[in-house]
C-alpha cells in the first residue's frame, strides 16, 4: 500500500517541464530528482517527501521520450502517479522502470493539492483519505502485470532470455 | 477483420497471421535507435541485462546530435561513452561528428529504414520513418536496451485513425502546415495510443520531405505512430538511398478506424503553433503583430533540402531584420553539402543569417540558440512547451521554413505572401 500527499498539476504535463532538457547531460537519478518539475513548480523538490503522490490530468508526461522524466519523478521520493490518462512512451517507461502508476478519471478530477491519498496497486483501489473517498482504477493487462511483477522490463528480460 | 497498415506490419513482424487493437504481441525490430541522451541510460540498462553484445551489430544506429558538437564537459563525457560502447559492441552505425546528422534526417539517408520495417528508437520522433511505410515509433531508454539485448519489443496493437488527404496545396503551404492543421484539428492527444495512417490522392502530390515532416509531428498528436501509403516516390526514394529490401504493406478494404478524416490539402493555409502546445494553432491570417527576436530554421522536423530550398527562395536578395538572430540548421552533412553546392548556403549568409552544423541543440534549449526570460522565436521545429528552448518564461512559435524565413525579413510572424 503506498499512501502520502499529493502534488496536483494539469493537464499535458510534458517531460520538457518534468524534467528540462538542459538537465539530460547525467544519468544520475539524484541529480534529475534535484531539477524535477523545475520550470512548472521549482519548490516541488523541497516540499516532496518520501512517499508522496502526484495527481495529474489528461496526457501527462507527453512529449519527449526521455526516461529521465519519470526516473526523476521516482527518485525524488513521489510513490506513484495518478492521471486521467498518460502519454504512451511515458506510461511504456514508468512500466519498465518500475514507477507505479494508475489511469483514474475521477480520482485525478476529485483529489486535491494536500489530500491524504493511498493506492493499492494490485487492487486498482485508490482511497482519498482527506475527504473519505474511494476510486477504482484502469487494472492493467495481464502482459504489463507481468513487467510489473518482475520489478520493470529489466527483470522480465532477465527472466524471458 | 480487415487490418490497417500499421497491424499489418506488426502481424507480420510477430509472426502472426492477424492481428487486433488492444492485443500484446512481441515483434522482431529490424532497427534499435538511441542518441546521446537517451544512450547513457539504456546502456545501464542493457548491462544489468547481462548480455555480452547486442543481437545484431547491423540493426542497432547510435547518432550523437542532441548535446554535438559536445557543448559542455558533461555532455562530452556522455559522448564518449556511448562512442565506446558502440565500438565495444562493435555497432556498425555509429555515426560521429563529420559523419552524423539529426538521427531523424539521417536514418533514411544513410538507407537504414525501408517499407516494411519495424523499428524502435529511444527518441520520440522515431515516428518520422513512417513517411517511408514503416511502423516506428519512440520508445524510453530501457526499451532500446531490451531491444538491443534480444531484437524484440512489446507493442500493444494500436487502433489506427484514417487521414484521407485530397486536392492539391496552396503555394507557401508545406507538410509541416499539414501536420500543424491536423494537431490543431484533433488535439495534443487526439491520436493517443493510436496510429495516424495517411492515404487518398492527395500524398501522391506530397514530396518525401513534406511526408517525413508529418510523420514527424505524430507524437505531437500522442500518436504511437504515424505512416503513409507508399507510391512510387517512396519507392525511388528507397531505391535511391537504400539496398534493404522492402515490403509494401496495405490496409485491407474493410480495415477499422476509430476515426476517418478527408482532408481537403487545397483548404489549409499556412498555419503557426503559439504556445505552449502544437495544438494551439491559428492560420497566418490570424496570427496579428507578433514581433520576435529570433527565427530558427532545422529540426528532424523541418531541417531538409528541400526545407532550406523554400527559406533560400524568401531570403534570396533579402536582409534579415536588424536584431532578429536567424540560425539555420542543415539536418545532415549530406543536406548541408548538398545546400552548399546549390547556392543555398551563400544566400543564407547574405542575408544575414547563421548556418551551423547539423545538431538537435536549440529545438530543445540544449545549446546554440537558447532563448533568454521574454524573448520569442519562431522556430520550424516540432515543440513549443514551456522552457522548451530556453528560460522559462520565454516563447515558441512552430512553423514552417517558409513563413519562418519570411518573419526574419519582417521580424514578426509574417506570411511569404508579405515579403515576396
Amino acid at each position: 500500500m503506498l499512501k502520502g500527499k499529493v502534488h496536483k498539476y494539469g493537464d499535458n504535463v510534458d517531460t520538457d517541464v518534468i524534467i528540462p532538457a538542459r538537465y539530460l547531460t547525467t544519468t544520475d537519478k539524484k541529480e534529475l530528482a534535484s531539477h524535477c518539475m523545475a520550470d512548472m513548480d521549482a519548490d516541488f523538490i523541497n516540499r516532496v517527501v518520501p512517499g508522496d503522490i502526484m495527481v495529474a490530468g489528461w496526457n501527462f508526461g507527453c512529449g519527449s521520450s526521455r526516461e529521465h522524466a519519470p526516473i526523476a519523478i521516482k527518485a525524488s521520493g513521489i510513490s506513484c502517479v495518478i492521471a486521467k490518462s498518460f502519454a504512451r512512451i511515458f506510461y511504456r517507461n514508468a512500466i519498465n522502470i518500475g514507477l507505479p502508476i494508475m489511469e483514474c478519471r475521477e480520482a485525478a478530477e476529485d483529489i486535491e493539492c494536500g489530500d491524504i491519498v493511498s493506492v493499492d496497486m494490485k487492487e486498482g483501489i485508490i482511497i482519498n483519505h482527506t475527504k473519505e473517498k474511494e476510486y477504482r482504477a484502469v487494472g492493467f493487462p495481464d502482459f504489463m502485470q507481468k513487467i510489473i511483477d518482475a520489478d520493470g522490463l529489466v527483470g522480465y528480460t532477465k527472466k524471458e532470455m | 477483420m480487415g487490418m490497417t497498415m500499421t497491424q499489418k506490419i506488426l502481424a507480420n513482424s510477430a509472426g502472426a497471421g492477424a492481428v487486433e487493437p488492444g492485443q500484446f504481441i512481441m515483434a522482431d525490430l529490424d532497427l534499435v535507435l538511441g542518441n546521446d541522451v537517451t544512450t547513457p541510460v539504456a546502456i545501464e540498462e542493457f548491462k544489468k541485462m547481462g548480455k555480452a553484445g547486442v543481437f545484431d551489430t547491423k540493426k542497432v544506429a547510435i547518432v550523437p546530435d542532441h548535446f554535438t558538437p559536445n557543448k559542455d564537459i558533461k555532455a562530452a563525457e556522455q559522448c564518449r561513452l556511448i562512442r565506446e560502447f558502440a565500438h565495444e559492441m562493435g555497432i556498425e552505425n555509429y555515426f560521429e561528428i563529420g559523419e552524423m546528422g539529426i538521427e531523424h534526417a539521417l536514418i533514411p539517408e544513410k538507407g537504414l529504414v525501408v517499407a516494411g520495417d519495424v523499428v524502435i528508437g529511444a527518441d520520440s520522433h522515431t515516428c518520422t520513418y513512417g513517411a517511408l511505410g514503416a511502423f516506428a515509433t519512440g520508445v524510453g531508454s530501457t526499451d532500446m536496451a531490451a531491444g538491443m539485448a534480444t531484437g524484440k519489443a512489446w507493442f500493444k496493437v494500436p487502433e489506427g485513425i484514417k487521414f484521407i488527404l485530397t486536392g492539391r496545396k496552396q503555394k507557401w503551404v508545406s507538410g509541416k502546415d499539414i501536420i500543424l492543421h491536423i494537431i490543431g484539428m484533433i488535439g495534443v492527444d487526439g491520436a493517443l495510443y493510436k496510429s495516424m495512417e495517411y492515404t487518398g490522392e492527395g500524398i501522391s502530390e506530397l514530396s518525401m520531405d513534406d511526408r517525413f515532416t508529418i510523420a514527424n509531428m505524430a507524437i505531437e498528436a500522442g500518436a504511437k505512430n504515424g505512416i503513409f501509403e507508399v507510391d512510387e516516390k517512396t519507392i525511388a526514394y528507397m531505391e535511391e538511398y537504400s539496398t534493404k529490401q522492402y515490403e509494401i504493406f496495405r490496409a485491407d478494404e474493410d480495415a477499422q478506424y476509430s476515426e476517418v478524416y478527408e482532408i481537403d490539402l487545397g483548404k489549409i493555409r499556412p498555419t503557426v503553433a503559439f504556445p505552449h502546445l502544437p495544438e494551439n494553432t491559428r492560420t497566418i491570417d490570424e496570427v496579428g503583430d507578433i514581433t520576435i527576436d529570433q527565427v530558427v530554421i532545422g529540426s528532424c522536423t523541418n531541417g531538409r533540402l528541400e526545407d532550406l530550398r523554400i527559406a533560400a527562395s524568401i531570403l534570396k536578395g533579402r536582409k534579415v531584420k536588424k536584431g532578429v538572430r536567424t540560425i539555420i540548421f542543415p539536418a545532415t552533412q549530406k543536406i548541408y553539402l548538398d545546400a552548399l553546392r546549390e547556392g543555398l548556403i551563400e544566400i543564407f549568409i547574405e542575408a544575414g543569417a547563421v548556418v551551423s552544423t547539423p545538431t538537435c541543440g536549440p529545438c530543445l534549449g540544449g545549446h546554440m540558440g537558447i532563448l533568454a526570460k521574454g524573448e520569442r522565436a519562431i522556430s520550424t521545429t516540432n515543440r513549443n512547451f514551456i522552457g522548451r528552448m530556453g528560460h522559462k518564461e520565454s516563447e515558441v512559435y512552430l512553423a514552417s521554413p517558409a513563413v519562418a524565413a519570411a518573419s526574419a525579413i519582417t521580424g514578426k510572424i509574417s506570411s511569404p505572401e508579405e515579403v515576396l
